[in-house]
């Protein structure tokens, strides 16, 4: 269960994934259009935006439920396409969507394993199972009380961490997460948060899905805003306020056109090179060191 | 699983997590064991006979092909569906064989092995119907109640009933096969001693493993208690004609089917299913086929349960399957704990519910009660038994068990 490949630890963090120009439309509506996406690994990205600003559309586009009308994918520099849920999964592109889908009437151990169960002699390997199991919520700091009671008797937090990791089950390098916290309250948020930046120190690229600036400023390390199917803005989390966010959610901002020239770089960057420190002037983006101090005093 | 849930370990920690359990709503086969109590009570203390062990020996005779038709029924209502047409199904096996094997003059094995293939062809049909078109399980097997009741009349063609011979095996498995007595000892012990090992083997791996582990002493406390049970069980029914090979066959499968359920990847994928269809697929486990080989096996221990049925009878005719074979094999199902929810409930609801209908039956015939009767009592039972699953599942809910 040792999540990150411990020779990826030290090296800088690589690009994991790389969408361009993606369009989408259903019919007449046009819910995408040539927007620009990223994910490092060991990087949380908000995405932020109205609704129907295409915050959904692009992680569906993501998670395969939607291919692509246009634009490019590129996985670990290689470009792929994601024509459905299982590709996705194959990747390694795990989503954990809103309505988290476990199963009530199971244990943790039952749901987290579930249809990846291991298997030993032809049984189900429990013990593999729930030593696993008890390995990965102790890494993730989760607090669950057993790991064989139902997950009907747990909180909306322990529910979704069970959630989330059961997503890691499959080790992936990228974890979408669906607004997380929208159904949580006060100390279940906090540990949903803290449970994020686990993410992030395992290595995982984080995709969060968020409504609420607050939270949205407190984890992610860089902010992608959509506006009408376009993007409309990138910020770096630590030097942004929440004004100039809601702004560029709004439209108070259009940075439609502004936003292209110097994030230009995105197409110009060759495949091959984003092993090797891709992209010079997206460093200071997500050099955070600083500001990860600061915010582990608050949120701890 | 649930009594895995360990906090706190020892004979006295079990105890106390069971009655955690009971206290949330989680009851398990409580209700039907106290339920099973006070109706052989009541009926003893109506009829001395009741209890007798000649008696006991006809319930357990009685209760094998009802109860192997039940088994697939918990299956089938693990997924949260239902299957009506098991009577008829199980008619249509008898037909099958007694035509095929009296009329045609098929070898024997080759007749069973016609009327279960019939059985699973049937499920197939539900499973693909139910999957294919979306249909509900409710109203494709009621047209199937329907369809094969008629195709088993068709099949039975204008005699209308078929005598099974005697001295064919499948009469005497039904009828006459019981264990010696040396022999139904030595099945306890030897089940007895398996079980005890698997307990003591899983309990090594978690010790070893650093996982909480169940103590040797508790371990020797279950097996013990249950070699005492069976022990006596099998002495008191060999006070009289001794224990049915075919009611062993019937716990076997029951024992197989609980051990397939908790044990591998397609029983964890039933429940799964039975707990929440979108969270299944969404796991990846193909939701289809699940429902496939579920109506299938039902469908298929139907047709069992009419052979062994028919074979009893050393008859196949007109009413097999009919009357109340199909509602008490439901009943027995639900009334033996498998939440009409889905998702609750052991392949063990079988064998008590199954104990608790012929009991109901076997006691108001011993007191010369008609089956008017009969159907009024396991109606009040059978309602019974829904309202303590809806009562302990809003209890559950209400304590986060749900």
């Amino acid at each position: 269960m040792t999540a990150v490949n411990p020779s990826r630890a030290g090296r800088p963090r690589e690009r994991v994934l790389t969408m361009r120009g993606i369009g989408k439309h259903f019919g007449a509506v046009r819910a995408l259009t040539d927007v620009d996406f990223w994910v490092n690994e060991g990087e949380v990205v908000a995405l932020v935006g109205d609704n129907g600003a295409g915050k959904s559309t692009l992680v569906k586009v993501l998670a395969g439920v939607h291919p692509p009308d246009a634009g490019t994918i590129e996985f670990d520099g290689d470009e792929v396409t994601i024509s459905s849920p299982a590709d996705a999964q194959e990747l390694g592109i795990a989503t954990v969507f809103q309505d988290l889908a476990l199963c009530d009437n199971l244990d943790v151990v039952a749901n987290l394993w579930l249809g990846r169960e291991l298997v030993s002699e032809g049984k189900l390997d429990e013990v593999d199972m729930e030593q696993r199991t008890w390995a990965l919520l102790r890494e993730l700091a989760a607090k669950i009380p057993s790991v064989r009671i139902p997950v009907a008797s747990l909180s909306g937090g322990q529910r979704q961490t069970v959630a989330i990791a059961r997503s890691l089950i499959g080790e992936p390098r990228v974890v979408i997460l669906d607004e997380p916290t929208a159904a949580l309250g006060v100390a279940q948020t906090a540990e949903v948060l803290n449970l994020i930046e686990r993410l992030r120190e395992r290595g995982h690229g984080v995709v969060l899905i968020s409504h609420n600036m607050a939270e949205v400023m407190a984890v992610a390390d860089r902010i992608v805003v959509l506006r009408l199917g376009r993007n409309n803005g990138e910020y770096n989390a630590a030097d942004v306020t929440s004004e100039t966010l809601i702004a560029a959610i709004t439209g108070a901002i259009d940075n439609t056109g502004t936003r292209r020239t110097p994030t230009g770089r995105t197409p110009t960057v060759p495949a091959d090179k984003t092993d090797d420190r891709p992209n010079a002037d997206v460093i200071p983006l997500t050099s955070r060191e600083p500001r990860r101090g600061r915010r582990r005093g608050g949120a701890s | 699983m649930t009594d895995e849930a360990i906090d706190s370990t020892g004979v006295r920690g079990s105890a106390e997590r069971l009655w955690a359990r009971i206290r949330g709503g989680d009851l398990g086969p409580l209700p039907v064991i106290v339920g099973l109590v006070v109706i052989w009570t009541v009926f003893q203390a109506l009829n001395p006979v009741f209890l007798s062990s000649r008696n006991l020996v006809d319930l357990t005779m009685q209760c094998a092909s009802i109860g192997i038709i039940s088994l697939g029924v918990v299956v089938v209502l693990l997924l949260g569906e239902i299957d009506l047409s098991v009577g008829s199904v199980s008619g249509l096996a008898a037909a099958i064989l007694a035509v095929g094997f009296v009329q045609l003059r098929w070898p024997l094995i080759l007749a069973i092995v016609a009327a279960v293939a019939t059985g699973c062809l049937v499920g197939l049909l539900y499973g693909w119907l139910h999957a294919r078109f979306g249909l509900p399980s409710f109203v494709v097997t009621l047209a199937g109640l329907l369809g094969f009741l008629g195709l088993q009349l068709w099949v039975l063609g204008e005699t209308g009933s078929i005598n099974l011979p005697f001295d064919s095996w499948i009469v005497e498995f039904a009828q006459q096969w019981f264990l010696p007595e040396w022999a139904s000892y030595v099945v306890v012990v030897v089940s007895v001693a398996a079980y005890a090992w698997s307990l003591i083997r899983r309990a090594r791996r978690r010790a070893a493993a650093n996982l909480e582990s169940q103590s040797y002493r508790e371990i020797a406390l279950r097996a013990g208690a249950l070699l005492a049970f069976l022990l006596a069980a099998a002495w008191y029914l060999n006070l009289a004609r001794g224990v049915g090979v075919m009611f062993l066959f019937f716990v076997a499968l029951v024992v197989a089917m609980h051990i397939v359920l908790t044990r591998t990847r397609w029983g964890r994928a039933v429940y799964a299913v039975g707990g929440s269809v979108e969270a299944a697929r969404r796991a990846g486990i193909r939701v289809d086929r699940i429902y496939l080989s579920v109506f299938a096996l039902c469908s298929s221990l139907a047709a069992v349960g009419g052979i062994l049925a028919a074979a009893r009878l050393a008859a196949a005719n007109q009413s097999s399957g009919g009357g109340d074979t199909n509602l008490n094999a439901i009943a027995a199902a639900i009334i033996g704990g498998a939440s009409l929810f889905g998702g609750r409930g052991t392949a063990f609801a079988a064998l008590l519910g199954v104990i608790v209908i012929q009991s109901i039956s076997s006691g108001l015939t011993l007191l010369n009660l008609n089956s008017s009767v009969q159907f009024m009592v396991t109606g009040a039972v059978l309602v019974l038994a829904v309202i303590v699953d809806s009562i302990s599942r809003r209890t559950r809910a209400a304590t986060g068990r749900a």
